[in-house]
């Protein structure tokens, strides 16, 4: 006879539930590539149609940095490695020994970037971040001379700001000039 | 005769793994949640360089990128093995940048837009001439505010 079977819930396996979400997960992880939003923060210069007035500088508070198309660095008229870049950008903004011809305080200091237009970006970038490394590493001096922290983000807004008012990063960067760019 | 006989199985009990899914599923939406998905797919080649001093661009919502890099070989007879600069999902002109800037701005309270960064994601081997004229496109625009994009270096050889 036909018999009914008696209808019962039917449990779902729910095993391999485990395995598809791992595969999913394991797909978004292959597929998605994680955006590095890091960089090296510049402050360019407001643009005006009149070419810029001449500024006569006491040449000794100056300190020229040119990258040419070969990405060699010619920084106070000698050839010099960007290895020893920052050491020579400190010791120009500082002059701890009063010499003459680095600069007369920190204040007065300035960096003057040129490059050709032919000169690498990731050279640039480099010379760039040694510069920026020189004056952080002043501030964090400065910070931990004067308020006896141990980097200047340690310090609050207004010291922060006392020590930039100090060691101010003044950086001109000239148009560069169009050796080795390309055609 | 103690009342209360412990009796216990010698089989190991099996472990539920009715959980698992949950588990993982969590994990899958954090995942999905935390990595942002690339926006634009890139038609050029920008491998960032590398630096130490680095600053973390917090607010996504006031950034706006730009690659610069020269044509991955895919779209190189199209454009060519120079420099290029690509807004969005295609590949520019440097006069177009004002619009694409003004694009983003809109979007924003007046009050947000002086904190507008532009994330400049330049390939390493691109020469200095082309990022200049794109400097000045931006100084023109009045975006002052730039972020060279940069991964980080650990060691001190790699210059």
């Amino acid at each position: 006879m036909f018999v009914k079977k008696k209808k019962r819930n039917p449990e779902i396996n729910a095993s391999s539930m485990a395995d598809i979400a791992f595969l999913l997960l394991i797909f978004f992880l292959v597929t998605t590539n994680i955006v590095e939003d890091k960089g090296v923060l510049v402050r360019l210069p407001q643009w005006s149609e009149e070419p810029p007035e001449d500024l006569t500088l006491n040449t000794r508070n100056v300190f020229t940095v040119l990258v040419n198309a070969q990405d060699q660095l010619l920084v106070r008229g000698e050839l010099v490695k960007i290895q020893d870049l920052k050491t020579r950008a400190k010791e120009f903004i500082m002059n701890p020994t009063k010499r003459e011809d680095l600069a007369e305080s920190a204040k007065e200091a300035i960096i003057s970037l040129k490059n050709d237009r032919g000169t690498h970006f990731k050279q640039y970038l480099a010379v760039y971040n040694e510069l920026k490394a020189a004056y952080s590493e002043l501030w964090n001096e400065e910070a931990k001379k004067r308020f006896r922290k141990d980097s200047i983000e340690e310090c609050n807004k207004e010291q922060q700001n006392e020590i930039k008012r100090e060691i101010p990063f003044v950086i001109s960067e000239a148009e560069p000039t169009s050796f080795g760019d390309e055609k | 005769m103690s009342k209360f006989s412990t009796k216990r199985s010698n089989t190991v009990p099996t472990i539920s793994t009715s959980s698992l899914p949950d588990i993982i599923f969590i994990l899958l939406f954090f995942f999905m949640v935390v990595v942002k998905l690339r926006e634009s797919n890139l038609k050029v080649k920008t491998i960032t360089p590398y630096a130490t001093e680095l600053t973390k661009l917090e607010r996504k919502s006031l950034v706006n990128t730009m690659y610069i890099g020269r044509p991955t070989p895919q779209y190189a007879p199209i454009y060519g093995s120079k420099p290029r600069l690509q807004l969005n999902d295609k590949i520019s002109n440097l006069n177009e940048i004002p619009l694409f800037l003004e694009r983003h701005k809109v979007k924003l309270p007046e009050g947000q837009r002086p904190g507008i960064t532009t994330s400049l994601k330049v390939d390493g081997d691109v020469t200095m001439g082309f990022v200049s004229d794109v400097k000045t496109e931006l100084r023109k625009a009045g975006q002052l505010k730039i972020n060279y994009s940069a991964k980080k270096r650990t060691e001190r050889s790699g210059y």
